[in-house]
């Protein structure tokens, strides 16, 4: 026994070890999602950091300030680096502050999304027979429509606000996990190691989540990066359309909306905001792209 | 223990194939009837073509599947798995060991967690007790204690066979059914696993049913031999008497189709060769 529990640590360390040079192995030779990971991880920072590094509170109004354009064009101000909005809200704080609730709008519904799908795909692949055909026609309906438009409708159903437009945009993005699930689950369920566990006696509950989940993950992880991104600029979307995060609330999308009104006036109010939207999807993506090089074995060129 | 440990009456297995757009329903018998008995410490060889029934008769002995008629008794008690749940105790007499090594392991299950896991779901023994239960399994079949938490792709097609092994034997079964558990894997690693799995014999006083396609194979490690063909048992009997003096043509032609490779038959064939 006691040389077992001093060949342990060893023994597991290799495997696990491996795994992962294996994974960054393959993830690295994508530059561009390293790139995007890099990115990625600099926005996390951004946004975790908000309160230490954004110049002036995201809501406070600069009465003297207004409409400053950012601070390398005539007339701007080194205290506003990036100008100020309508009302005299330092752009750079309020965009630091958004990326807040991006990331956590992409985390909350990617999560929602990928529990959910993960559990009635799962089911859905395992039971088969009627239940099965009854799951994937009701994610088929959802999936016919077109995305924004349905949440856009269970958003006018729930009322606007950020958690309903995050709860709308998780049931639009849910279907694509369900298919996902079961797809795999359908492919994995009749292997042999799934025979040998229901002969050592495990019960269905055991074989659906222990057994043959864990198999699946890769697909799903990829997904749900995509996801991610779609779900930020599905909220920014129902922001812009004011249906999303209110006003004040420095959303990105949010923010667009309020600005709309000066495009021609004042470039930098509208441009700041979609900038930051577009530069954190395309990393996402990006990144997502990787991982998908890296996790699906018929893509590993080896 | 007395009388027979494995015992089948009639067993029949049809499989419905729901008509399509373009086909009617059909009915395949893959298994037609069968009868068979094995007794405590013996080996039962069941032979046959591909799709002759055998993988199916195996999935029926270890209650994966359900017969369709005919009954099936293990250790004098009557089992049927369409009516009603099996209990753990009927589950872990009952233990099987596939063909494909490859694929008969969770990839994302360590070594120790796949001997563990029989433990874990039909006992209540503690981790510890389990983790020193599959320790021993571990030595009883040829590997080491540093395999213990390896995964199943740091391993060749012989061991991961070894592994299959002792997960079968980790809840102690009396009956162990091999689904050709030698044919993929090659000659002298075909060898190593036959011999643990007589060694096994010997030591647990298991009993085998052994499937296999591989005459050889057969003829090493079998007690009695059943030969199917199109899902029925064509033949039945003791090895010797089987091997010696088959009694139906299609086993006639099965012993001939064996190539043969001990010098007295290669200087034969080479002498009707040279004689043509």
């Amino acid at each position: 026994m006691v040389q077992t529990t001093a060949i342990e640590p060893v023994s597991l360390d290799p495997s696990r070890r491996r795994r992962l040079a294996d994974f960054w192995y393959y993830f690295s030779e994508n530059r561009g999602a390293v790139i995007g990971l890099w990115v990625f991880v600099i926005l996390v920072a951004l946004a975790l950091l908000a309160p230490l590094i954004a110049p002036h509170a995201p809501n406070a109004q600069y009465r003297d300030a207004v409409l400053l354009p950012p601070v390398w064009l005539d007339g701007g101000n080194a205290g506003y680096l990036l100008g100020t909005d309508a009302v005299g809200r330092d752009m750079l704080s309020r965009l630091l502050y958004g990326a807040r609730f991006s990331l956590f709008i992409g985390v909350v519904v990617t999560t929602l999304a990928l529990v959910g799908g993960i559990v009635v795909g799962v089911f859905a692949g395992y039971v088969g027979g009627w239940v099965d055909t009854v799951i994937m026609r009701v994610m088929d309906i959802i999936l016919a429509f077109p995305s924004l438009l349905l949440a856009l409708v269970l958003v006018a159903v729930l009322g606007p606000g950020l958690t309903n437009a995050m709860i709308a945009i998780a049931l639009v993005l849910q279907p694509h996990f369900v298919r996902l699930t079961r797809a795999a689950v359908m492919a994995e369920k009749s292997r042999e190691y799934v025979i040998a566990a229901r002969v050592a006696g495990a019960g269905p509950m055991r074989l659906m989540f222990r057994t043959i989940l864990p198999n699946c993950m890769a697909p799903l992880i990829v997904q749900a990066t995509l996801s991610f991104s779609n779900a930020i600029l599905d909220a920014a979307a129902l922001g812009f359309l004011g249906m999303g995060a209110q006003p004040p609330t420095p959303e990105w999308g949010t923010m667009l909306a309020e600005a709309r009104e000066f495009i021609l006036r004042a470039w930098w109010v509208v441009t700041f905001p979609g900038l930051a939207i577009l530069i954190t999807v395309l990393a996402i993506n990006l990144m997502g792209d990787g991982l998908r090089d890296a996790l699906d074995p018929k893509l590993k060129r080896s | 223990m007395t009388g027979p440990i494995l015992e089948g009456k009639n067993i029949v297995r049809d499989y419905h194939i729901r008509g399509g757009m373009f086909g009617a329903a059909r009915t395949i018998h893959a298994v037609k009837g069968v009868s068979f008995k094995v007794d405590k410490g013996r080996t039962l060889a069941i032979v046959g073509e591909s799709g002759c029934g055998k993988s199916t008769l195996a999935r029926i002995i270890t209650l994966i599947d359900a017969a369709t008629a005919g009954e099936l008794f293990i250790e004098g008690r009557k089992v049927d798995i369409s009516k009603g749940g099996l209990t753990p105790e009927m589950r872990r007499k009952v233990q099987i060991v596939f063909q494909n090594p490859y694929g008969s392991l969770n990839p994302r299950q360590k070594i120790g967690d796949v001997l563990g896991e029989p433990l874990l779901i039909n006992t209540t023994r503690t981790a510890e007790d389990r983790r020193e239960l599959a320790m021993a399994m571990l030595k009883k079949v040829g590997l080491g204690h540093e395999h213990y938490n390896r995964y199943p792709h740091m391993f060749s097609g012989g061991q991961r066979q070894r592994i299959a092994i002792a997960r079968a034997l980790m809840l102690n079964p009396s009956l162990l059914v091999l689904d050709e558990p030698v044919s993929a894997l090659d000659l002298s690693v075909q060898a190593q696993v036959l011999n643990l799995l007589a060694d096994l014999q010997d030591e647990f006083g298991l009993t085998y049913v052994f499937i296999s396609h591989d005459l050889s194979v057969v003829r090493y490690i079998a007690d009695d031999v059943m030969v199917m063909y199109f899902g029925e048992a064509v033949e039945y009997g003791s090895r010797d008497a089987v091997f010696s003096d088959p009694q139906h043509s299609y086993t006639r032609t099965l012993f001939a189709a064996t190539p043969r490779a001990d010098v007295d038959s290669i200087r034969a064939r080479l002498a009707r060769k040279n004689a043509a």
